[in-house]
């Protein structure tokens, strides 16, 4: 695609408007509590439309719609998790309690929140060096997501696109603190919302209304090639059979590892303590709940719809389409060589399902005939389809829509990043005092932020083909998140029963077992981290494909519950007049 | 169902668009309640069921 002059024009307008939010972020932020909690008192929409553009990143977009043009609808059980418990259960029932206890305990990150709560330095420093070490993984997932969308469109390399996010991203993080993170995100989030309402009505009307859409595309079930159809693959209108490696993968890792893991993740509790009082939060739901389902759910949909539209046109499914060549797309647009005969699924190049690509070893995958046969990459989907299908002035909008989900996220992530580092670990978990809090926490996001373009810039290196590597680095760090904080976080607001050595041993525990299941027997983690290879020489020490895809939250959250209430029961209980500070205002808890 | 093959499928895109109704209708209920001088209240309450609890025992 050609750099048009309405796209450039589109893009300096947005990054001005983003730089003038960024500025009076920066001009509002005079204190620490500023720039950690944005002074507690955001307007609802600001703080719902911040939550949600931070929740659904490119990665959501681009990555997970990819999925779904992979998977097919199925996905939906996702969006449907993310409305109902990313923000249904978050806000009305973890928000509102976070919000009070933040408030009565002086807690301005998560971390903090979670050690001035059991009392513990150790949780709050080790917390803070659990995000800021494993965080750079996702953070890394959503700069892939832009930087891919950025190398379709403007025909750029990778390591320019990567650069140009973070810079950016940066400058309002570092300065703007988080009201320049909000004041960014809410205003992003509104393009994003008009950019996905677009695509959901566009995608549609190409293809003649919504049951139209959704019956063309049950009738391609013919076409799922053999070595999906081995994998499990029924139709991207049926789920994938029960228990077959593509339905763990779609349930255990992507449904329940993201759907679940959402409610203790740092950057999204973190925006519960910006608010007043627990109205905003109830006005926060409907915005929150609205935005969502035109985010993933239209993300989801619209993937999977992909396949009608380019089996349509060029007669490929969508993963056919990213192995073909621009010249080989354009020739076939242009009539030049004929498009392929009506596609048979014999006929059609063997796909490695998405699920399955970077899990060479999975059982039931059928080997490749030719073998130089060129990689389909499930994240190029939306972004091909985008410049295929949609007109130019919608191209240049939506590729700001992008911009924003990643800037969105992103400088969420640069921000909870850098106060896990500086706040959390350096303050508190090393005890160390410094005596301009705001400069150490604008130093420590600094850092946080080198890291992260390090590991975004090694990650593609690192998993191999780089194939689907958005879904795996965000669902591996949702899935690290839940095992770690969950029952900590579910205890700390709702039971007094729960000890400080309870809450130690769940977190260690539960992010060690999940650590271990990646490293081990997830093989999708477990062959692209190698150390499993370098030990045992074999990718995986799962003994059936089962164990092979079962995703480590489905193992390690149980764990992590079960430590908890053991350990509580037999601990040291929490003093008294504590727990009446920490539970002041709150009803319940028992 | 809708054009889809799958109950599985179906019921996801119905579960969805469910959850966001709740959303809103659970706002909408809720639009002014929950200002912060409810913390008062909220105290009260709680001594008035510790004074019950002591005076069942």
């Amino acid at each position: 695609m050609e750099i048009s002059l309405l796209m450039i024009i589109t893009v300096v307008i947005y990054l001005i408007a983003t730089a003038i939010f960024g500025y009076i972020g920066y001009k509002q932020t005079t204190t620490s509590s500023d720039f950690l909690v944005a002074g507690r008192k955001q307007h609802p929409v600001i703080m719902a439309l911040s939550y949600g553009a931070t929740f659904i990143s490119t990665s959501a977009i681009v990555g997970f719609g990819g999925a779904a043009a992979t998977m097919g609808m199925g996905m939906l059980w996702l969006t449907f998790l993310n409305i109902f418990v990313g923000i249904f259960i978050a806000f009305v029932y973890f928000g509102k309690r976070t919000r009070k206890m933040g408030h009565s305990l002086d807690a301005h990150t998560f971390p903090e929140l979670m050690g001035r709560r059991y009392e513990s330095r150790f949780i709050q420093g080790a917390s803070g060096l659990l995000i800021f070490l494993f965080m750079p993984l996702y953070a890394g997932a959503v700069m892939i997501g832009g930087a891919v969308f950025l190398q379709q469109v403007f025909g750029i390399n990778y390591e320019v696109a990567l650069l140009f996010f973070a810079a950016i991203t940066a400058v309002y993080v570092v300065f703007g603190g988080m009201k320049g993170v909000m004041y960014t995100d809410a205003f992003q989030g509104a393009i994003m919302f008009i950019g996905m309402s677009l695509l959901l009505v566009f995608t549609y009307v190409k293809l003649g209304g919504v049951i139209m859409a959704h019956e063309k595309l049950t009738a391609l079930a013919v076409l799922v090639p053999d070595a999906m159809k081995a994998g499990g693959h029924q139709g991207w209108t049926s789920m994938p059979k029960f228990a077959s490696p593509m339905w763990m993968s779609l349930v255990t890792t992507l449904v329940m590892g993201v759907g679940l893991g959402v409610l203790a993740q740092p950057q999204l509790s973190v925006r519960f303590m910006t608010v007043k009082s627990n109205k905003e939060l109830n006005r926060a739901v409907i915005i929150g709940g609205i935005f969502i389902l035109m985010m993933t759910g239209v993300a989801f949909t619209a993937g999977a719809l992909t396949n009608v539209y380019f089996v349509e046109k060029y007669k490929m499914i969508s993963l056919d389409v990213t192995k073909a060549t621009p010249a080989e797309l354009k020739a076939i647009e242009e009539g030049i060589a004929p498009a392929k005969e009506e596609p048979k699924k014999s006929a059609l190049a063997p796909v490695k399902p998405a699920v399955v690509t970077a899990a060479k070893q999975v059982p039931g995958e059928v080997a490749a005939v030719k073998p130089p046969a060129p990689k389909a990459k499930p994240d190029n989907i939306i972004p091909i389809y985008i410049a295929k299908a949609m007109p130019e002035w919608f191209t240049a909008l939506f590729m700001i829509t992008l911009l924003a989900a990643a800037m969105s996220t992103l400088s969420s992530q640069f921000h909870t990043m850098g106060t896990a580092l500086s706040r959390d670990f350096y303050e508190k978990g090393l005890n160390i005092t410094s005596k301009n809090t705001l400069l150490l926490n604008k130093v420590g996001t600094g850092i946080g932020i080198v890291f992260a373009i390090v590991v975004a810039w090694l990650l593609p290196k690192a998993i191999e083909g780089g194939s689907n590597i958005i879904a795996i680095g965000t669902s591996l760090f949702f899935g690290l998140c839940a095992a770690a904080f969950i029952p900590m976080y579910i205890g700390a607001l709702y039971s007094k029963l729960v000890t400080k050595t309870a809450a130690i041993a769940s977190f260690l525990i539960g992010s060690l077992t999940s650590l271990f299941w990646m490293t081990f027997f997830h093989t999708k983690e477990s062959a692209a981290l190698k150390i499993c290879k370098f030990i045992f020489n074999k990718d995986t020490l799962a003994t059936s494909p089962v164990m092979a895809t079962l995703d480590p939250i489905v193992v390690a959250l149980p764990v992590s519950f079960l430590v908890i209430i053991v350990v509580s029961f037999i601990t040291k209980k929490t003093e008294e007049k504590h727990l009446e500070k920490c539970f002041e205002g709150i009803k319940g808890g028992n | 169902m809708l054009g889809l093959e799958g109950m599985g499928v179906a019921l996801a895109y119905i579960f969805t668009i469910l959850a966001t109704l709740l959303c809103i209708v659970y706002g909408w209920i809720n639009w002014n309640k929950g200002d912060e001088h409810e913390t008062k209240e909220i105290k009260e309450e709680l001594k008035w069921e510790k004074n019950d609890s002591k005076l069942a025992k």
